[in-house]
């Protein structure tokens, strides 16, 4: 009989990387359903590249440039790739997406040191470098189908987003053109992933599910999703957008429709909450996600920009070293210091 | 019934197949092997020679300076050898005496006292010249933690048992009530304390129901929630008292005293009874291992004669086991079978193992919040890896219990523990034990 003597503890909880990875992408497919609805099936076709690439890339990286042979896709890839397809408009060609995957995952995660190791997360970083490289793809935005099987032809009829809407011509064109219900239900132009609001919250609760199911609060405290940074995200847009609502309506929009309009879902819900490049203590990500809803808010109200939901959580991603360092918990038996 | 508890800790599957399991008496072992370091500080010094005979309870080991305890021979019969072994547990060799069992227990027992009429000084010395060490795994010599540095006002009994698998202390509430209350109340005389309580996780409601109704009050009965570290001293104590020991510190700096409910049975057969301490309960369990039990075990059995002749040996078509003294959360896995048991020595936990391989951390901050420390195990461990002592000292690193509870929720297998046990050790060396 051989004996073991490896460390302790000697029980491990069955939770691996790759089951998060795959409960992020299970929570992210009623967004895929919706991203399919609205703008035809091309949608579905960016996501399932977007996710493979991102796979095959990672592959390559890590067996034939960094020669670990033992290295296993983990699904983290995946999410990045399904997330990079779900921020890009439906005038997109495939190969830019591609570009854009690449970069992702060879330059933000792998030139960082890969997995657990990127300062930015690798799917906003990927959109901006494609807002900067590819400007007309990506900000040219389809009319919604709301056809699974749809597929734009030629003469497609491109739309403004409501938040340029809002920024050139003011809140009550935006109404016109555009109610709540439509707002809410993604029934507009925008980013493939982006509109379908209802659908990411869908998404968003399943992450919850097994936590719940087990019953104890403070498992969902600690759930699969940094959950204090979508809260004081989304929060402090509310009061910032109640604030400047009440100063000029026709210039700055109402609470309703920032808080719908946009990528601020997608953002609060999924970026802003990727465990590698967000803060580790309840405090430190409260602050983070303060940080990502009054920059978004500046972005969208004084940028050149019509959004600002990915810089701003680009920038406060380079700000969770700092974060981390000062929200230090106060340890057991000691005072704080 | 509201439950005690404290902040952070996990919930591993508690497994606890033994717990109806009644406490049996195993038969006498052919032979002994007795460590002289079964206790936190300086080995004891052999006082027996090879060839001697010696009793039941006869000392065969005698304490050296403050922090030190008795050893005493298990078994009546004849010192075939006093020798150096390599000892994993201990991390290094110890002396160890074996002893060969000529005949049936042939006793050489303390003197009895009446606890009652006795002096603190009386009793305390009974406690110490029997042996008793903390009989929840650290070991430390009973008769100086129970006369602290510092004034006492409570004294806590941990019949937490926390760990999964491990169901002795369990059976010994359950079974042994009226033996651990009178050694509650010498406890007691000792330190001059009046408010006691047993702190016992609610997965033991009937020990829980027991107790309360049987020690009718004397005793306060703390329900705690079941989680796992919850008998770990210092989070014991802040569960039951909500007083926080200061870093560094000891439990009697917020007035308590902490022992184990196995302990206190050992204190009552040491005064009343003059036994001294050479047969412990203990847990043999585990999926490794064919027949699942709760026994009294002479101390210094070795543990390949518990699992063929307790156990009925290994479960068939295994190529390999991990044999832990303890339980699976913080027990050390043993190196040999040859091995004894020491009086620490809680259980005997035979686990298959799961291989599994670390990934990079993530950093989903499940560690940092099921810390019970409040620490950031996933930077202690970064610190400790590229031997960043000092600033992992600063942020925590002396202050870790090791529970384990980080790596085990860990979802990328970092091995924390590990790491910060190590950093731990060097870091002191290297400190040359300055403070």
């Amino acid at each position: 009989m051989k004996l073991l003597t490896t460390s302790a503890p000697h029980v491990r909880n069955e939770d691996s990387t790759r089951k998060i990875m795959i409960d992020v992408l299970i929570a992210l497919v009623p967004a895929v359903i919706g991203a399919t609805y609205f703008f035809g099936l091309y949608a579905l076709v960016l996501s399932v590249i977007g996710m493979v690439s991102a796979e095959l890339i990672e592959l390559f990286i890590m067996r034939v440039l960094r020669k670990d042979k033992s290295f296993a896709p983990n699904g983290s890839a995946a999410v990045t790739g399904l997330l990079l397809a779900l921020n890009v408009s439906a005038a997109t060609p495939w190969w830019v997406l591609l570009i854009g995957v690449v970069f992702a995952i060879a330059i933000v995660k792998h030139a960082f040191g890969g997995l657990g190791q990127n300062i930015f997360n690798p799917a906003l970083a990927a959109r901006v470098f494609l807002l900067i490289s590819f400007p007309t793809a990506m900000t040219t935005w389809y009319k919604p189908i709301t056809s699974f099987t749809g597929w734009y032809s030629a003469d497609v009829q491109t739309t403004a987003t409501p938040l340029a809407i809002l920024k050139l011509q003011g809140f009550s064109k935006v109404m016109e053109s555009t109610s709540y219900i439509d707002l809410i239900f993604g029934n507009i132009g925008g980013c493939i992933g982006e509109t379908s609001a209802i659908l990411l919250l869908i998404g968003f609760i399943y992450l919850y599910l097994p936590l719940l199911l087990i019953g104890f609060i403070y498992l969902v405290l600690r759930g699969r999703i940094k959950v204090v940074i979508p809260a004081t995200y989304i929060l402090t847009v509310l009061v910032m957008a109640s604030i400047f609502y009440a100063i000029n309506p026709e210039k700055f929009g109402s609470p309703v429709f920032h808080l719908f309009a946009g990528g601020l879902m997608l953002g609060a819900l999924f970026m802003a909450t990727d465990m590698v490049t967000s803060p580790m203590t309840l405090k430190g990500q409260a602050i983070f996600g303060l940080g990502c809803g009054l920059l978004t808010m500046i972005i969208r109200y004084f940028g050149g920009y019509p959004e600002g939901v990915s810089l701003s959580i680009l920038l406060m991603n380079a700000l969770v070293p700092m974060i981390d360092r000062y929200t230090q918990p106060k340890i057991f038996g000691r005072r704080k210091s | 019934m509201k439950l005690l508890t404290f902040k952070g800790g996990v919930h591993p599957p508690e497994k606890k197949y033994t717990e109806h399991e009644e406490i049996r008496k195993a038969p006498l072992p052919e032979k002994v092997v007795v460590f002289m370091a079964q206790h936190a500080g300086t080995p004891a010094k052999p006082i027996v020679e090879v060839g001697q005979e010696v009793k039941t309870g006869q000392v065969i080991g005698e304490p050296q300076g403050a922090i030190s305890a008795y050893v005493h021979s298990p078994v009546t019969g004849k010192v075939v050898s006093i020798a150096k072994v390599n000892s994993n547990v201990h991390g290094m060799a110890v002396d160890a005496l074996t002893i060969e069992r000529t005949s049936d227990d042939d006793w050489e027992l303390l003197p009895k006292l009446d606890y009652r009429s006795a002096t603190k000084e009386e009793l305390l010395d009974n406690i110490k010249k029997a042996g008793i060490v903390g009989l929840g795994g650290a070991m430390f010599p009973t008769h100086v933690k129970l006369n602290p540095p510092k004034p006492v006002d409570t004294l806590i009994i941990n019949g937490a048992e926390c760990e999964p698998y491990l169901t002795i202390d369990h059976r010994v509430m359950l079974e042994m009530s009226d033996e651990i209350l009178i050694g509650i109340e010498i406890a007691k005389k000792i330190l001059g304390v009046k408010e006691v309580y047993i702190g016992i996780e609610n997965n033991k409601k009937d020990a829980i129901e027991l107790l309360e109704k049987k020690w009718n009050g004397n005793v306060k009965v703390a329900a705690l929630k079941t989680k796992y570290p919850q008998g770990a001293e210092k989070q014991l104590i802040k569960a039951i008292t909500g007083r926080e020991v200061p870093s560094g510190g000891l439990p009697s700096d917020v007035g308590v005293v902490v022992q184990n409910v196995s302990t206190m049975l050992a204190i009552k057969e040491a005064v009343v009874d003059g036994k001294p301490l050479i047969e412990r309960g203990l847990t043999l369990t585990g999926e490794g291992v064919k027949e699942k039990g709760n026994w009294w075990v002479r101390i210094g059995t070795p543990i390949s004669w518990i699992i063929e002749k307790l156990g009925n040996g290994f479960v068939e078509g295994l190529q390999e086991v991990k044999v832990l003294m303890g339980g699976p959360m913080m027990g050390i896995p043993v190196s040999s079978l040859d091995t004894p048991i020491l009086k620490g020595n809680n259980g005997l936990t035979i686990i298959t193992e799961q291989k599994r391989e670390s990934t990079n951390c993530i950093r989903c901050s499940y560690c940092v919040h099921v810390c019970p420390m409040n620490l950031q195990p996933y930077l202690l461990d970064l610190l400790s890896r590229k031997k960043k002592y000092d600033e992992a000292a600063a942020i925590g690193l002396l202050d870790c219990i090791e529970c384990g509870s980080c790596t085990y929720i860990c979802p990328a297998n970092v091995e924390h523990v590990k790491s910060i046990k190590l950093a731990k050790k060097v870091y002191r060396t290297l400190r040359g034990g300055k403070k």
